[in-house]
């Protein structure tokens, strides 16, 4: 073993996940929040030493990053196939270990301050420990249905946590919309891992994903419908992935999802859990690279360009400062998974990849800080509404600079990291096709201006009356955003293609000058528009608003993607489907049961006479019946 | 063996007898009652075990043997019975089947 | 003779029998059992089992139907009535029966008997012997068995009938 202490990292939040959770009542809550941050502390060094010793000194093998697997086999089906329990080091999921740990660590301290005084003040710690457990087992897995299991444990995870404030009705609504898309996607997910398994008789990762394998070459021996069923159980698996990674059209939980404490929307719903989708499709990317000359990864490009630009223009609308963040995030996610669908395989064609994964990296940083101070900015004014808010920047300075940081970021502004990442996407998509790119650079202007629609409405603007002067956070939540502020600043330096590539290689990534200007010129007219809109208080947007009509109110609306679910589930199922359904069980099904059970009262109260408990009269039965018994057996039965 | 009587005729009496008893053990309510039927049927038995140890096997014992058993059991069943009798005679002044059922409950 | 004799016999028991049964004083009940007892003792007589016949007369007429008329003298009025069952139940009880005479009777009467012929007679001695002998065949183990049943049996019976009312009498006393 070559990595002894990788074990660990997840089983130290497990183990306080175990502590707090058994022990709620008994410890105080200063206490849990301090068992949680140590506890997700020890976790973030170990996971900080894995990368240092994967990266720099043990890991390259012959230039190439070779995967470390340690594995133990669960369960037993047949000699190529069976379950196996374990880890798997390659560059993205020790990449994926230090965004877990450094958001969860981040958000840990954070939470500190943002929930004190709350009455589960220890759960919530239980609950954010189980989750950092389960999102590092979902990145170390090895195989398929190992991913699943703790894909499935952190979609429980988040439905805690988005409940978490159980007595209000919508954020017990919010979770369990969430726990069922997600679910429903997930079943796609599940059928995709058994087609997958049974074509390919393995579930292993390091088996799918070799390019020379059996498992890829196999794929034209075996067609439906005009595809592969490769093809088909990879798409399969990208709607699960798509239904946690809140892709169109299975993002309907993420905006409601808001409903959680902001340190949950910050951890899970924005730099860890959503990106699963991401690390899905990343981890099986050589399948769909080379299955079906990669049909599969354009459906992944078209979805996700298709959600990156339907997610930023209902984000220009909304209100609610957190439903910003949250289809930014989805846009982002759909940046992502543009990313990966554009990408090639080897050396620099695998620029897509290894920028997917950058901007991963980058956005996790950057989103969870907006998060953080979006929190922050909620824990003063006590209000979601931009309407509520307004010259912030005098209150809360800390927030005000790294807000206006991560805000940069996003936008593309050069030498912020999301500069860098999202530049490589765009080139990539440049390279391999002419529309998804123009879409990117669409969405990088809409994302610019949305972002400062939302910061300028925080921080400038008009000053509504506040009942309370609003203040700065306690040191526990600035600590934090700064921290993650100077991460979202440099990380664009880190020289990402030298460690996580697609054929694990690496390679010297340019600028690409031409290319990056136009990112950061459409970035700036983003920001100028939105300088011109919302700095000073003017009619300008709502004359924007009512200039563009129906545009503006679909928009609005979200494009009544959720309507049209409700009209399809509660007009058509319910109703036209599963009402008769439900009628016909309790008539008849339900009927024919309790008619059994009422006709078995009827009859036992009238023989029940039958049971005198007077031995004469069993003697007498018993002679009876032995006599009877007797004449049939020895005269009539011949 | 008795002279000019055929073993049909000795099992014909001991099944009247028995089944006399089985009458009496099931229609009658009361305690004595039903053991005195209990009696009968024994004895129908050991009258069947002595007669056929006569009849079929005359040089052997065991018939007369299990007889002397049966008689030794049923003195001791009586016994208990009658012990029994006077026992919840005591408790409720009655020895009728009916109201012992008051133990059911 | 002896024909004559055991269908006297017979007949004597079948219908004390029946008496014995449906009599309705308790006490008539109980002497026509042991006219019934006295029938099957000389039937034991009538085929030279005299000692058996000499242990039913003393055991069962001597012993057990002087205890049922002590239980009966205790608890019971000699001259109360005996309530009958109901009739519909007394028919069931007597078809079930009879059915039941029938099935038996055909099978003894289909059944070819080796009668083998023999005035043997069996001496009290030769019982003695078998009861205690411990080669094959003896009876030791159940004599034994008997032996212990027969004293459980007694003092079971003692405690049984001594109940609470001599324990009270005993604590009074003492």
């Amino acid at each position: 073993m070559m990595y002894p202490y990788v074990l660990l990292i997840p089983l130290i939040p497990l183990a306080v996940f175990l502590l707090l959770g058994l022990f709620n009542q008994k410890i105080k809550p200063e206490v849990s929040g301090y068992i949680g941050v140590g506890g997700l502390l020890i976790s973030t060094i170990l996971a900080a030493i894995t990368a240092f010793e994967y990266f720099i000194t043990t890991g390259k093998v012959d230039g190439a990053y070779e995967p470390y697997v340690f594995k133990t086999v669960w369960m037993h089906f047949s000699e190529t196939l069976h379950i196996d329990m374990g880890y798997l080091l390659d560059p993205i999921s020790v990449m994926m270990l230090i965004v877990v740990s450094v958001v969860s660590l981040m958000v840990h301290i954070y939470s500190r301050g943002y929930m004190k005084g709350d009455q589960g003040y220890t759960k919530f710690f239980a609950f954010l420990s189980l989750f950092s457990f389960s999102m590092y087992g979902l990145v170390l897995a090895t195989n398929l249905f190992q991913i699943y299991i703790f894909w499935e444990l952190v979609g429980v995870s988040s439905y805690l946590l988005i409940g978490y404030y159980y007595t209000k009705e919508s954020a017990v609504a919010a979770a369990k919309k969430a726990f069922i898309v997600t679910r429903f996607a997930d079943l796609g997910f599940l059928i995709g891992i058994l087609i997958i398994g049974y074509y390919t008789g393995t579930y292993d990762f390091e088996m799918l994903t070799d390019p020379e394998g059996s498992a890829i070459l196999s794929w034209a021996t075996t067609s439906f419908m005009g595809l592969s069923v490769l093809t088909w159980g990879l798409i399969l698996i990208f709607i699960g992935g798509a239904g946690k990674s809140a892709m169109f059209p299975l993002h309907i939980w993420l905006p409601d999802a808001m409903e959680g404490p902001t340190p949950v929307s910050a951890l899970i719903h924005a730099a860890t859990m959503v990106v699963a989708g991401i690390y899905l499709v990343a981890r099986l990317f050589p399948m769909y690279y080379f299955v079906e000359d990669g049909f599969a990864l354009q459906v992944v490009a078209y979805v996700g360009a298709f959600s990156a630009l339907f997610a930023a223009l209902i984000a220009i609308t909304q209100n609610d400062i957190k439903r910003v963040l949250a289809y930014s995030t989805m846009s982002q996610l759909g940046y992502m998974m543009l990313g990966l669908g554009v990408s090639g395989y080897e050396g620099a064609e695998g620029l897509g990849y290894m920028a997917s994964m950058f901007h991963l990296f980058t956005h996790a940083m950057f989103k969870a800080l907006l998060f953080l101070c979006a929190g922050s900015v909620i824990h003063a004014v006590h209000s979601n509404y931009l309407k509520d808010m307004g010259s912030l920047r005098k209150y809360m300075p800390v927030t005000h600079i790294t807000f206006l940081v991560a805000a940069l970021a996003i936008s593309g502004i050069p030498p912020f990291s999301g500069f860098f990442s999202k530049d490589e996407i765009l080139v990539a998509a440049f390279e391999q096709n002419k529309l998804i790119y123009v879409v990117g650079v669409v969405v990088a202007a809409l994302t610019a201006f949305y972002m400062f629609r939302i910061y300028f409405g925080i921080f400038w603007g008009k000053t509504p009356g506040y009942e309370k002067t609003p203040h700065e956070s306690p040191t526990s939540m600035t600590v934090p955003l700064i921290i993650l502020a100077l991460l979202s600043a440099g990380a664009g330096f880190i020289p990402f293609s030298e460690y996580v590539t697609a054929d694990r290689m690496g390679f010297e990534a340019h600028l690409n000058y031409p290319l990056a200007l136009i990112a950061s010129a459409v970035g700036i007219i983003g920001i100028a528009a939105a300088w011109i809109f919302y700095k000073k208080e003017n009619p300008l947007p709502d004359r924007m608003a009512n200039s563009l009509g129906k545009l503006y109110i679909w928009t609005y609306h979200k494009f009544y993607i959720d309507e049209i679910y409700l009209f399809v589930t509660k007009k058509i199922l319910f109703k036209r489907i599963s009402g008769p359904f439900a009628k016909f069980d309790k008539k008849y099904v339900d009927g024919t049961m309790v008619g059994i059970g009422n006709s078995t009262v009827s009859t036992s109260e009238k023989i029940k006479g039958i049971q005198s408990g007077k031995v004469q009269d069993y003697a007498l039965a018993f002679i009876a019946g032995a006599v009877i018994l007797g004449i049939l057996f020895i005269y009539l039965w011949k | 063996m008795i002279p000019g009587v055929s073993i049909y005729e000795l099992l014909t009496v001991t099944s009247l007898l028995f089944f006399i008893g089985v009458y009496g053990f099931v229609t009658r309510k009361n305690l004595i009652s039903i053991l005195i039927s209990v009696e009968l049927i024994l004895n129908a038995a050991v009258i069947n075990f002595v007669v056929i140890n006569k009849y079929l096997y005359p040089d052997m014992l065991q018939g007369a043997v299990f007889g002397i058993f049966i008689i030794a059991v049923a003195a001791a069943e009586t016994a208990l019975a009658v012990a029994i009798i006077i026992n919840l005679y005591r408790q409720i002044s009655s020895v009728e089947v009916e109201e012992i059922e008051t133990m059911k409950h | 003779m002896e024909k004559i004799i055991f269908y006297i016999l017979a007949a004597i028991m079948v219908i004390f029998a029946i008496a014995s049964v449906t009599s309705r004083k308790m006490l008539r009940s109980v002497v026509y059992l042991l006219f019934v007892l006295c029938g099957v003792a000389g039937i034991y007589f009538l085929i030279d089992y005299n000692f058996l016949a000499a242990i039913q007369l003393t055991i069962y007429a001597g012993g057990i139907i002087v205890l049922i008329i002590f239980s009966v003298l205790l608890v019971h009025h000699i001259e109360m009535q005996l309530e009958l069952a109901k009739p519909s139940r007394q028919l069931l009880a007597a078809l079930a029966c009879l059915l039941g005479l029938g099935l038996f009777l055909t099978t003894i009467y289909l059944h070819p008997f080796e009668v083998v012929d023999n005035t043997n007679t069996i001496s009290t001695a030769e019982i003695g012997t078998l009861l205690l002998s411990y080669t094959d065949g003896g009876f030791i183990l159940p004599f034994e068995v008997i032996s212990v049943l027969l004293l459980a049996a007694m003092v079971g019976a003692i405690v049984i009938a001594k109940g609470k009312k001599l324990s009270t009498n005993n604590q009074s006393t003492s």
